[in-house]
């Protein structure tokens, strides 16, 4: 139901609308809160445009049908939650050392194990970094509205399809599941992203081979270009290899292609940072009450900034080192026990404080909830 | 305009419904408008809740907190979040499902009764309850109400709930003129 006023959507929904728009024309998941309406939705929109949507016997499958669809060339996508977010971590890795775009949502919720079923968390931060086993790049992405919902899922396609990686979208419950007015950009208003291709003879096809971007074009299974893929380590043709040489430039590669793009993929956004002495970093839903604190303290004349995380990996040190000289605290105010406050502890190397606004028991972090740790610092 | 409400009680009421016909109507009349809930793993049953707030500027914190507007249609809601009424703020109960002890304050209709009354057992109390609020407090205009709910309820159930809803307007413009609930001091 379009209207001239906008629309009334659930975050989930718009993660629906961003994948549409995106181009996604698969999805194979396997339901559960607060990520369900994704797949619900999706199981409607999809055949309708010709796509395909399965729903699978489990994660783990679900993740592996996502990257066996993108390699025969669809944009593909799954969602999930906590339990189903860590069944599908070995496969990331899979998709990250095969170098295949997919977007993976996670739509947290509290944990660990079957934790708060409805509760909203932030907890699931570090495991998107760092679930998979092993050295591994990662691009993660996260909205803090249902516009930014939609905004995040399209560049979350882009991404995975630019530098051929999943990309995980993280969301947290109050997000996915409140509604709120968006207006949808019409085709071509928004940019969308489509993985290159390769040009030459597919004699000469070398799927893993270095480009001036170090990202390789990709064919898809039935295009003709005959390629192996493996989760081992790979030579150029994609067969295995230990030869130490060629381990060391197909590893390399993995991460310095991702390691260009990072002024591009680092995303965030700032409110009154220049000429603030305390700055509060947020992201997610946290994010709306973090802006809420901060326009109060601003009305008492407080020199306090925002500085809103869009993606948290790899983590945007260069928005935060930008101020080193200028601010003297940064409160993390995050829906967990502090794991995006332990990386600006780290990026802060003493030149800052480090405070935090925690909300670890699955409730939604309040407003006077960062007032009460900001208010002590800037006192 | 600013307005946080809170509409509580239990799964299978559809006050989620509600919230969200709440907030669709206030955007199709032109303001902002945040929906929000809260509800257990049941189906039916267990305590479930949503939250509106409307406003003619950005909404940051999406929850309601001090509530303008607070249905209750379950003792345990009634009992749960009274508190957080925001003075002078509009309180509507249900009057066979809440005792309200006295409480000045609210506004009492038998919402449920008159919706089994009139349509039967199956018919949530969730579209009356939004013709209560609409009789007491006009939010958005009636007419967007109205084609929201019939784009929002199951399409057999249009004719019903739109009987529901009207009907809801009248016992709610019905207690504007009414004193408040008699004060003990007159059993004195």
């Amino acid at each position: 139901m379009k209207k001239k006023n906008g629309q009334l959507l659930q975050g989930n929904e718009a993660v629906v609308e961003g994948a549409l728009y995106a181009g996604c024309s698969f999805y194979a998941g396997y339901p559960i809160t607060p990520s369900t309406e994704i797949a619900e939705v999706l199981s409607i929109k999809l055949p309708e445009r010709g796509g395909t949507f399965i729903q699978m016997e489990d994660e783990i499958a679900s993740i592996g049908a996502c990257l066996g669809a993108s390699l025969a060339g669809a944009k593909s996508m799954t969602a999930t939650s906590g339990p189903g977010f860590s069944l599908m971590q070995e496969l990331i890795g899979y998709g990250v050392i095969s170098e295949i775009p997919m977007v993976l949502v996670n739509v947290m919720r509290f944990g660990p194990s079957t934790g708060l079923p409805t509760s909203p968390s932030q907890g699931d931060v570090m495991q998107a970094r760092w679930g998979t086993h092993g050295d591994h790049p990662i691009i993660v992405l996260t909205a803090d509205s249902v516009p930014e919902t939609f905004e995040m899922t399209v560049k979350a396609f882009n991404f995975s399809e630019k530098y051929r990686i999943p990309v995980i979208l993280l969301l947290d419950e109050v997000v996915g599941h409140m509604r709120e007015k968006i207006v949808l950009p019409a085709e071509g208003e928004v940019k969308v992203v489509d993985r290159l291709k390769p040009e030459m003879p597919p004699e000469w096809y070398a799927p893993y081979a270095d480009t001036n971007t170090g990202v390789p074009p990709m064919a898809a299974f039935g295009d003709g270009y005959r390629h192996h893929v493996t989760g081992l380590v790979h030579d150029a043709q994609g067969f295995p290899t230990a030869k130490p040489e060629e381990v060391i430039s197909g590893m390399d590669r993995l991460f310095s292609k991702i390691s260009r793009g990072f002024s591009e993929v680092c995303l965030t956004e700032e409110l009154y940072c220049e000429d603030a002495k305390t700055i509060i970093l947020s992201y997610g839903s946290a994010a709306r009450s973090a802006r809420d604190a901060v326009e109060t303290l601003r009305a008492d004349g407080e020199k306090v900034g925002l500085l809103k995380l869009k993606t948290l990996w790899p983590f945007p040190k260069a928005a935060l080192e930008k101020y080193a000289n200028s601010v003297e605290t940064i409160i993390v105010a995050e829906m967990n026990r502090g794991q995006i406050y332990r990386e600006v502890w780290r990026v802060a190397r003493g030149r800052w404080q480090v405070g935090k606004a925690l909300a670890p028991y699955g409730n939604m972090l309040t407003p006077e909830m960062i007032l009460d740790v900001a208010r002590k610092v800037t006192k | 305009m600013y307005k946080e409400i809170r509409l509580a009680g239990s799964g299978g009421q559809g006050l989620i419904t509600a919230g969200v016909i709440l907030a669709e109507a206030a955007i199709a009349g032109g303001h902002e408008a945040v929906q929000t809930q809260s509800y257990g793993p049941e189906a039916r049953g267990g305590a479930s809740r949503a939250d509106v707030i409307i406003s003619d500027e950005d909404i940051l914190y999406p929850k309601a907190r001090k509530f303008d507007i607070f249905l209750a249609l379950t003792q345990e809601a009634y009992d749960k979040f009274r508190a957080d009424l925001a003075p002078g703020g509009l309180l509507i109960i249900d009057g066979d499902l809440v005792d309200p002890a006295g409480d000045l304050d609210a506004k009492s209709v038998h919402i449920t009764a008159t919706v089994r009354k009139n349509f039967g057992d199956r018919m949530p109390p969730n579209v009356m309850a939004l013709g209560v609020l609409q009789g007491l407090m006009p939010l958005v205009s009636e007419r967007k109400l109205l084609e929201t709910i019939k784009g929002r309820v199951p399409p057999k159930t249009v004719d019903k709930n739109v009987k529901a809803f009207k009907l809801g307007v009248k016992l709610g413009k019905a207690l504007i003129d009414q004193p408040a609930a008699p004060s003990n001091e007159a059993d004195l």
